[in-house]
């Protein structure tokens, strides 16, 4: 997030898209509740789906899968039109301004209606009160991110995001709700291919010669490695060998589970490190135990860039180890001494060769977290990014064009499938699971459709019903519901037995790598 | 602040901010006034009044919860008049249900007629399950009162257990209003409220439905914020003390908020979770996986030791055998197929710390970038 959570109660409107914000993050969600409910603010919510939020607001705009970057343009295109731009954050902060303009000079209302779907009345109702917030807060989530199109989408939400002078500001902002506890911690430590911790590029010979440096190791790679997404298909294909999985399920979380599997089962070496027994770890040849997060100091880095402190409360069950520990103990055996007293000992290394962590200690963060860019140990942190200039200097306007997904429904397969998860369950439920209670408010995967779409199906609520696609098939039970839109049908992923990403698509957005989760065309048949 | 406007509480005088309450100005000068209904973060409702306070020249006692200051006002917080009310509104309160929290007053065998109803009630031989955790017993001590001037009611209502995470106990209920001001003003999930009218007056869902059956989505913000027995979680109630445990801050583990939560540990395991209050980023808000799911902490599943696959089958390993196993496939991979052939999938639920040494191993010891987690998934 550019802003923080608390400052979301002080925007005056607030647009959410691609977030089912009450059931993915809902202590989150009552700061957005609140806001429209006790301090004015305005509310527009843009999903596929007929979600909980969409009781909090002013408008909601539905529009058809994949469709974003031509809803967006189309805002812009009405704001533009309008003259309700903020020239002054235009001219000072922000350059390609020309050139978005000219891109979406042919987003009318009524083009984007017949890509969207959304009423041109309500797509302009939506811009100008979006522009005609002081403060206008955009949040987002994976609804945005999991299309062939995810960076366009985003990139769009940025420009509309300058094109309103709402960056930097309190209450404004783009922000992405990051939907694991560590998921930016994992980013800003170097978990990602082509950069070092604090996102310092492979390719940055400086960089790499830091590293090199505190490391005491020459010849760091410094080509771009690989997405888990390009991993498993090279391991179909045999060219890739091995693969060391820390805390991570892809045999459910990946999509395209059928072929995903295949490729796990194809390396010649794998290695899972977990609390459980996965349904990745089944398939490994050697399976290694570490600490849960309530058996563990250390920190993980929150959705609004918060570092904050984790600590053991309870002693590990049997004989497990830090994952840490275990990953410096492999070293070490190669031939490699990695050696640390405490996570704390880490984290000073991690200030060391990390510019935004510098200034982050156990001390400072022992009551309160800090938002990084912390860069010294007398710095407040930045609870508000892009203040004064934009990390590249001036902010870039993208001139980006719709372009559609790359699957679309058709005489095989008639609808369209989007996916996600549910209040009570998380991820792929290999800790929620574990809670009955949990399981008694949501026990299985379900098909959620609509009253019409069940009906010309022949579908009636608690029927098993087949769904497949291109792909695989599944089969789980009929939830009608109000908050399926005609045409759309939704399932939840969390579950293996009827696992969601036996269907899903596995197109990838050529430069973020994410799966297109959010659209493929299925067909749905009442089961035998 | 303007220093020149002032109110004198119990004698001393303190400046105070235009809209500023009695209570918040008594607060912040550290001068204890009960409060039972008042909920951080709500609209005061003043509906309890135990936070009566004596104001020159008013005819009433005033609710010190919801009355504003004016410049020379004169407070008093503890003056017999105050103190006088405040144990009838605790003699009514400890009257009105179950709250069996005194001790039978003989070391006889026998327990009293409403000591041995409430027990069948609760099926149970214990004292009330807040007993030590309750604002109302903190209250009857403070102010030496019991239930027993005035006749017990009836309870109205039956116990609610049908739900898996939360015990609503009407008969321990006070009508204090601050769950159905959890639900409505701090988490706004709208499911809660008051219901019927007078002495029927209860706290309801969905028309008086269970809260399984309504629009509860058991973030248990209600179950925090009850001051006495009436909401108590399910695997706590008549289970866990609040003195057999430790409490230890930390993060949660689910979605990227990091809500500051507490875990309450009994013989070193967690049987509670409760949010963190005044500390951000949640000021003690919790979800309901938050609250409720750390069942997965203690779980007879979790992995206790290393694991090797032999023909298909796993067996259990020692530390240095499957380290040195690993470190070995690893080298040999490496030195034969290439670093580029290898890759790491850190994680998204570990810590900071061990994403660094994951990343520092896939590229100083494997010397490969290729390193990623499922930020994508």
């Amino acid at each position: 997030m550019t802003n923080t959570i608390a400052d979301i109660e002080t925007a005056d409107v607030i647009l959410i898209t691609g977030s089912n914000t009450t059931e993915n993050h809902p202590v989150l969600s009552s700061v957005v509740k609140r806001a429209v409910a006790f301090k004015g603010a305005k509310l527009i919510v843009v999903d596929p789906r007929r979600i909980k939020i969409t009781e909090f607001s002013d408008h909601w705009l539905r529009q058809n899968l994949g469709t974003d970057v031509a809803w967006i343009n189309g805002m812009m295109h009405v704001i533009l039109n309008e003259n309700l731009h903020d020239t002054a954050f235009i001219d000072a902060r922000t350059e390609g301004f020309a050139e978005m303009k000219a891109t979406v000079e042919k987003y009318t209302p009524e083009f984007v209606e017949s890509i969207t779907g959304i009423p041109a009345r309500e797509l302009v109702a939506a811009a100008k009160l979006f522009a005609s917030a002081k403060a206008g807060s955009i949040l987002y989530c994976m609804g945005i991110t999991q299309h062939i199109t995810g960076t366009d989408n985003v990139k769009s939400l940025a420009n509309l995001a300058m094109l309103t002078g709402n960056l930097g500001i309190a209450g404004g902002g783009v922000n992405p709700l990051r939907g694991q506890n560590n998921v930016q911690g994992a980013c800003d430590m170097g978990g990602l291919p082509n950069v070092l911790t604090g996102y310092q590029p492979v390719t940055n010979a400086d960089a790499i010669q830091k590293m090199e440096k505190a490391w005491g190791v020459t010849g760091l790679p410094t080509e771009v490695g690989l997405t888990v997404t390009k991993m498993i298909p090279k391991a179909h294909d045999g060219e890739f060998k091995s693969l060391y999985i820390i805390g991570e399920n892809p045999l459910v979380s990946d999509p395209d589970l059928n072929h995903a599997e295949k490729s796990i089962k194809n390396l010649e070496f794998l290695v899972v490190q977990d609390i459980f027994m996965t349904e990745t770890a089944r398939v490994a040849d050697v399976v290694l135990p570490s600490r849960c997060f309530a058996e563990k100091e250390g920190t993980f880095s929150n959705t609004e860039r918060r570092v904050q402190r984790v600590r053991e409360a309870v002693k590990p069950p049997g004989d497990v180890k830090y994952d840490w520990e275990i990953t410096c103990e492999i070293a070490t055996r190669m031939g490699f001494p990695m050696s640390y007293g405490s996570s704390e000992e880490i984290m000073r290394e991690i200030a060391a060769v990390t510019p935004s962590y510098g200034g982050i200690s156990y001390d400072r963060i022992e009551h309160e977290g800090l938002h990084w860019p912390c860069p010294t140990a007398d710095h407040p942190g930045t609870p508000i990014l892009h203040g004064q200039q934009f990390t590249r200097g001036k902010g870039m306007f993208h001139a980006i064009e719709w372009l559609p997904p790359s699957e679309h429904a058709d005489e095989d397969y008639p609808m369209y499938l989007t996916t996600g998860r549910v209040l009570y369950q998380y991820h792929t439920g290999t800790m929620t699971m574990k809670t009955e209670g949990l399981n008694e408010r949501s026990p299985e995967s379900f098909v959620e459709i609509s009253d019409k779409d069940a009906q010309a199906n022949g579908l009636a609520n608690g029927d098993m019903v087949n769904v497949a696609s291109r792909r695989g098939d599944i089969t789980a039970r009929v939830k009608v519901s109000s908050m399926a839109v005609n045409g759309t049908v939704f399932i939840p992923f969390h579950f293996a037995e009827a696992a969601a990403n036996k269907l899903t698509n596995a197109q990838l957005d050529p430069v973020s790598g994410i799966p297109e989760f959010k659209v493929c065309a299925v067909k749905v048949s009442k089961a035998a | 602040m303007d220093t020149k406007r002032t109110i004198t509480i119990n004698g001393n005088v303190f400046p105070f901010e235009t809209g500023e309450t009695i209570l918040e100005v008594a607060r912040r000068h550290c001068i204890d006034i009960p409060t039972l209904c008042h909920l951080k973060g709500a609209a005061p409702t003043g509906a309890c009044r135990i936070c009566v306070v004596e104001v020159e020249n008013a005819r009433t006692l005033m609710p010190a919860c919801s009355t504003p200051v004016v410049h020379q006002m004169i407070v008093l917080t503890e003056s017999p008049k105050v103190v006088e009310a405040r144990k009838l509104i605790l003699q009514l309160m400890l009257s009105s249900g179950n709250h069996n929290c005194a001790v039978r007053g003989s070391d006889g065998k026998d327990w009293t007629r409403f000591q041995l109803q409430v027990a069948k009630d609760d099926n149970s031989d214990e004292l009330c399950p807040v007993w030590g955790d309750c604002r109302l017993q903190d209250l009857a001590y403070r102010y030496q009162v019991s239930g027993e001037k005035f006749s017990a009611t009836e309870t109205r209502y039956p116990m609610e257990t049908v739900n898996p995470f939360i015990v609503r106990d009407f008969s321990r209920c006070i009508q204090c209003g601050r769950c159905v001001q959890a639900c409505n003003e701090i988490q706004v999930n709208n499911a809660i409220n008051f219901g019927y009218r007078g002495p029927d007056s209860k706290i309801i869902a969905a028309g008086d439905r269970p809260l399984k059956d309504s629009d509860c989505v058991f973030c248990g913000e209600c179950v925090q914020a009850c001051p006495v027995g009436a909401l108590v979680e399910k695997d706590v109630r008549y289970k866990v003390r609040p003195w057999e445990t430790t409490k230890v801050r930390t993060t949660c583990s689910y979605c990227g908020v990091g809500c500051q939560l507490l875990l309450h540990v009994k013989d070193n395991r967690v049987v509670s979770v409760t949010g963190m209050p005044d500390a951000v980023p949640n000021y003690g808000s919790l979800c309901v996986k938050g609250r409720f799911g750390y069942h997965f902490i203690n779980s007879e599943e979790r992995l206790t030791s290393p694991l090797i696959k032999e023909n298909g089958e796993f067996r259990e390993a020692s530390w240095d055998e499957a380290l040195d196993l690993v470190a070995d496939r690893f080298k040999t991979i490496r030195d034969t197929h290439g670093p580029d052939t290898m890759g790491v999938l850190t994680s998204a639920r570990v810590t900071n710390e061990e994403n660094y040494i994951a990343h520092k191993f896939t590229r100083a010891v494997l010397k490969t970038n290729n390193i990623d987690h499922c930020a994508r998934l």
